[in-house]
């Protein structure tokens, strides 16, 4: 893990009121603090410290929940940074690469032409663009099963709608400004809305409940509408 | 099936202590949002503290007993009334069977909650009963109650049976349709609820990033709840929360009680049903051990924000969690003996 050493001190901890500790690993959204960010919740997951119950990674810091009946805020600081400082034995494992499916366009994407007659393209070169990228999700968020994608290319970064729609199905891959990412819920959303995938993001009956989790890699792959049919799970 | 909905109320959810482990998976905890009287409710009845309770907000609900059973109410006063009599808060109670429990106006307060002995029962979903409104899963089909809604409960503790049967026979004697006992549960000592309540904060990650004017009004002044308040989080009205330069922070981990403001400068106190990450400057966070006043606090009350160190805070949490292990004890010992008499 070449991105080791980091001054890991008392000054990287801070309370999250008086149930948990959020550890900063950086302040910059970049692979090198994301693998960082990672390696502090492999950590997690093989000690298994007393008292704390889950942490959850975002783009520059990790923050945990722990039960101060078993530890106390000091307790639980003291074990991190002794934890933390000898830490280039955490080895992370190969990220998965997740291939997600999309019908673009048409009534599923209803701006796929808008983002293209933005860039002087056509749609089937945003479709392009889009499937050619390597994405990397920094965290999960927002909605159940929402990933923050990083890695959009600057050719098809476009702003957000100026009015959101008060609905966007489940399932939908859009475009907000420097992000892409898919709406696993029906919510309320801004983004530009290019396409739509027949995989459930957030699968409440399963564990874990989410197809993503941080760290893993993610690839869009065009598909028809005959394939989205077929391929279309949960009712949501 | 025990319980039949004949009136749904304004928005009567089932919760529980809501759900450990997932926020990484994008998923809030949830829950009851006034820990303490749920808790409360629960442990008069012989559960487990966190078995799955009903919370009525402002308006109850109109509910049919099909069978005899143990309750008790909590929190917010819905003056509920069985056959015209009132139902005292605080308390066991046992309902008969072909009983209606009627909840009326409110008369303090904001949420009500109802445990029945065996707890309300629903299928877990991610190790927990609590209704997810917003995306729609656990607790009763992922929603709030509407009429014709049957809710059964779980296998009662062999102290609650006890205290079933003594009330029940009690009841009967006297002719009436519903009783308890002259004891309760007190709460005053524990828990300030009031309607223009002063919560007490430990500052936030970004309480420094703050002008010192804006932090001396944040705690000075009263902040008005904005009706546009809910299970999400309570808007605040007041005075104006600027910041000494613009701050622009990555998105990170909130949770219950974290005061955010957004760039209009009015607060906003995230709740039980907050999102699990947030971007906005954090100014403060809501000490645990008050949460349960502010749930009850309506929109319209007007709130105070009084400084403590986290420490405080936690010492705070400490002593509360361990006088629930006590009042456990107690109360369990107290139901059982009901039945010996």
């Amino acid at each position: 893990m070449t991105e080791l050493p980091y001054s890991w001190t008392e000054d990287v901890l801070s309370p999250l009121g008086e149930t948990g500790v959020m550890i900063r690993c950086g302040d910059t959204i970049s692979e090198l603090v994301h693998r960082r960010v990672m390696s502090v919740c492999a950590l997690l997951e093989k000690r298994q410290l007393p008292g704390i119950m889950e942490w959850l990674p975002s783009f520059a810091s990790v923050t945990l929940f722990y039960d101060p009946l078993i530890s106390p805020y000091h307790e639980v600081c003291e074990m991190l940074l002794h934890e933390l400082n000898k830490m280039e034995e955490v080895t992370l494992g190969q990220p998965r690469t997740i291939i997600i499916p999309v019908c673009y366009g048409g009534e599923f994407g209803p701006d796929l032409e808008y983002v293209a007659a933005e860039h002087g393209l056509t749609p089937d070169e945003v479709i392009a663009i889009h499937t050619s990228g390597d994405y990397l999700v920094h965290m999960i968020g927002f909605a159940p099963g929402f990933p923050y994608l990083g890695g959009l290319s600057d050719k098809i970064a476009t702003p957000r709608r100026p009015t959101p729609r008060l609905r966007v199905e489940a399932g939908t891959v859009g475009i907000g400004g420097q992000q892409t990412g898919v709406y696993p819920v029906t919510t309320p959303g801004g983004w530009q809305c290019i396409g739509r995938t027949p995989l459930a993001l957030f699968r409440p009956m399963e564990d874990p409940p989410s197809l993503l989790t941080a760290g893993d890699r993610v690839r869009f792959a065009s598909i028809s509408l005959q394939e989205y049919l077929e391929q279309k799970e949960g009712g949501r | 099936m025990s319980i039949e909905v004949i009136r749904p109320g304004l928005l009567s959810t089932v919760q529980d202590e809501g759900r450990t482990g997932f926020r990484r998976y994008g998923i809030h905890p949830g829950g009851v949002m006034d820990t303490f009287a749920a808790r409360a409710a629960n442990v008069l009845v012989g559960n487990s503290r966190d078995a799955a309770v009903l919370e009525m907000t402002l308006t109850g609900p109109e509910l049919h007993f099909y069978e005899s059973r143990l309750i008790s109410l909590c929190g917010a006063d819905l003056t509920a009334t069985v056959d015209a009599l009132p139902v005292p808060l605080w308390r066991p109670v046992v309902v008969l069977a072909g009983s209606v429990l009627r909840f009326g106006r409110c008369s303090s307060g904001l949420r009500a909650y109802m445990a029945i002995a065996g707890g309300i029962a629903v299928p877990e979903i991610m190790g927990s009963c609590s209704t997810d409104l917003k995306t729609g899963f656990g607790g009763n089909e992922g929603r709030a109650l509407k009429v014709g809604d049957r809710l059964s409960e779980g296998e009662a503790s062999w102290e609650a049976q006890a205290a079933l049967h003594a009330l029940s026979v009690e009841a009967e004697k006297n002719n009436r349709r519903m009783g308890a006992p002259a004891w309760y549960l007190s709460s005053r000592e524990w828990l300030a609820y009031q309607a223009d309540p002063v919560i007490r904060v430990m500052p936030g990650k970004d309480s420094a990033v703050f002008d010192e004017d804006s932090l001396e009004r944040f705690h000075k002044e009263r902040y008005v709840i904005s009706p546009q308040s809910d299970r999400m989080g309570y808007r605040l009205e007041g005075a104006k929360l600027k910041l000494r330069q613009p701050m622009d922070r990555l998105s990170e981990a909130v949770t219950y009680g974290t005061v955010q403001v957004p760039a209009d400068g009015q607060p906003i106190i995230l709740m039980a049903d907050h999102q699990t990450i947030g971007g906005y400057p954090v100014i403060a966070q809501v000490a645990r051990v008050d949460l349960p006043v502010l749930a009850q606090a309506r929109p319209g009350g007007r709130v105070a924000f009084e400084r403590i160190t986290y420490q405080e805070a936690q010492q705070l949490f400490l002593e509360q969690e361990l006088g629930w292990r006590l009042t456990d004890q107690l109360i369990r010992r107290r139901l059982t003996r009901m039945g010996d008499r």
